[in-house]
């Protein structure tokens, strides 16, 4: 209640926050399952339709080494083809900012990639680069690559103009003004097309693997699908979606880390 | 860890020889003049103010001398030593642009990095002691406060030490206190230097320049230049400058109150 400085209430209100950040997730985690569990009980859906938890979470353990080696693949895929689809993305973006011809002939293109399905393109993809991971760091690298070029391409084209104006006056070279002012400030924008690639990534790995492979999680649901074995399929998303969350917390991390006197209105001002 | 011996070399040692003339300048945006036909000479080594009422186009006349004006532009900038003005200009807006990933030191040293130089560091502390800085060398911009920002981005343009410094509306978005005491600083560490300040307020405007300018009207003119008396920074207690300050704002079109105090 007082505006005093106290240093003991702010570390009291510290360490209820830092308790809030670990039980937060639990808590979450928790009431989904609990819904997960109630639909069950109302909808009486049968198990091979809608298995309830404690099935899934049965099959989880009894065959996590199965799981766990087509994981592997899975993210693996997802990895790789998130890198290869940023480092893609800032090829094209740098460019397409720098020079306004690359500017209008690109966009128009990145365009139409984008007015074609993706799903449609996963076949194709499969005969071009075959059963193996290439098709599948392909697709997830594709899905990739337009957010992240759309996002870093803004970024680049709105540097602040008094900065340039600076620069101007100071006699910058094109190339040190890209590289000490156009590029650091772009990348909290680079960051937000980064995160949504995060996210999305994975989505294209499975539907890679689903159109053709041999290993793989989207595989493995495929069959277990056919095979009414929908305790598997639920056992695979739920492996999904614990690596998304994963990879997306990690990447979060990683670029707020990275880009510390980016302005955050969301962080408590100390 | 301090060295002193090598105190960076003040503007009042080394003033700037040679005068400005802007002849037949004019810059049209959209097919309408700012301004046409207009002449402006800046004296070697003087503080000139330019005021005006927002919109008239004091920051486009800055900007001119600048290079930093595009497209409908015609006019002759000559310098009296017959050596061209681009690249002898340091600039220094009313956002204090500094670069939020450097820390203030760096972006002090912003210019010879930019040119592929190597930045001299030394310097650009001691630069930043003389602003009052000495202590937030390593801090990031975000950690300081407006005044402070704006004293990084003086000791930034003392740094790139250019005979020409042009200033738009540095301190108007200080408090009055703050603004106060960083005009007593301009006015110390420019001495000598060729300076224009664009300003809305015919007391700064004042208290700093050696010729005061008032631009107005559409297409823009330059009145008269008012000349105060004295070394800047000026008392603005004075009845003299207070005089001229009325003077001023009768110019900007300010009605005279019939009260007549």
């Amino acid at each position: 209640m007082s505006t005093q400085n106290n240093p003991h209430t702010n570390k009291n209100a510290l360490s209820e926050q830092r308790w809030l950040i670990l039980a937060r997730p639990l808590i979450i985690i928790i009431a989904l399952i609990a819904t997960w569990q109630l639909l069950v009980i109302v909808t009486g859906a049968p198990k091979y339709m809608l298995p309830p938890p404690a099935d899934v979470w049965h099959t989880l353990i009894a065959r996590h080494a199965v799981l766990l080696d087509h994981a592997k693949y899975t993210i693996a895929e997802t990895v790789i083809g998130l890198f290869a689809g940023a480092a893609l993305g800032t090829l094209a973006a740098i460019p397409m900012a720098l020079f306004s011809p690359v500017r209008f002939w690109l966009m128009p293109i990145l365009l139409v990639s984008q007015a074609i399905p993706f799903f449609a393109l996963a076949p194709l993809l499969v005969l071009w680069l075959g059963f193996g991971l290439a098709s599948k760091i392909a697709m997830a690298a594709l899905i990739i690559f337009f957010p992240v070029t759309v996002a870093f391409f803004d970024g680049l084209s709105r540097t602040e103009t008094g900065w340039l104006d600076l620069a101007r006056t100071m006699g910058a070279s094109r190339w040190r003004l890209l590289t000490h002012i156009r590029l650091p400030a772009a990348l909290p924008a680079f960051a937000s097309g980064f995160r949504v690639a995060t996210a999305v990534a994975p989505i294209g790995a499975v539907i890679g693997e689903w159109v053709g492979s041999s290993h793989g999680l989207g595989y493995l649901m495929l069959h277990a699908n056919a095979r009414v074995q929908i305790d598997m399929v639920f056992a695979c998303l739920l492996i999904l979606c614990a690596f998304s969350i994963t990879q997306y917390f990690i990447v979060d991390r990683v670029l707020r880390a990275a880009l510390p006197w980016q302005p955050d209105s969301l962080k408590p001002v100390r | 860890m301090r060295s002193t011996e090598h105190a960076p070399q003040m503007a009042q040692d080394n003033p700037t020889r040679f005068d400005i003339a802007l002849r037949a300048a004019r810059v049209a945006f959209n097919g309408v003049d700012i301004f046409h036909d207009l002449d402006l000479t800046l004296q070697a080594g003087s503080f000139t103010c330019l005021l005006g009422p927002s919109g008239v186009g004091k920051s486009t006349l800055l900007r001119y001398f600048a290079g930093l004006v595009e497209g409908d532009v015609s006019g002759t900038i000559t310098c009296s030593d017959k050596i061209a003005l681009t690249g002898r200009v340091a600039y220094m807006a009313q956002q204090d642009l500094l670069l939020p990933w450097r820390s203030v030191l760096e972006n002090v040293a912003l210019g010879a990095v930019l040119r592929h130089e190597k930045p001299d560091y030394e310097k650009a502390s001691h630069l930043l002691t003389e602003v009052g800085l000495r202590d937030a060398a390593n801090l990031r911009p975000a950690e300081l406060s407006g005044g402070m920002k704006q004293r990084a981005a003086l000791a930034r343009t003392l740094m790139e030490d250019r005979p020409v410094v042009l200033m738009d509306e540095p301190f108007s978005a200080l408090d009055p206190l703050n603004r106060l005491r960083l005009q007593e600083l301009a006015a110390r560490v420019l001495r000598g230097k060729t300076v224009l300040l664009v300003t809305h307020d015919p007391l700064e405007a004042l208290r700093l320049g050696d010729h005061v300018h008032v631009l107005t009207g559409s297409p823009a003119q330059l009145q008269d230049a008012i000349t105060p008396k004295g070394q800047s920074p000026r008392n603005i207690a004075d009845p003299e400058i207070l005089a001229q300050q009325a003077e001023l704002l009768g110019q900007l079109g300010a009605e005279r109150s019939e009260g007549g105090a």
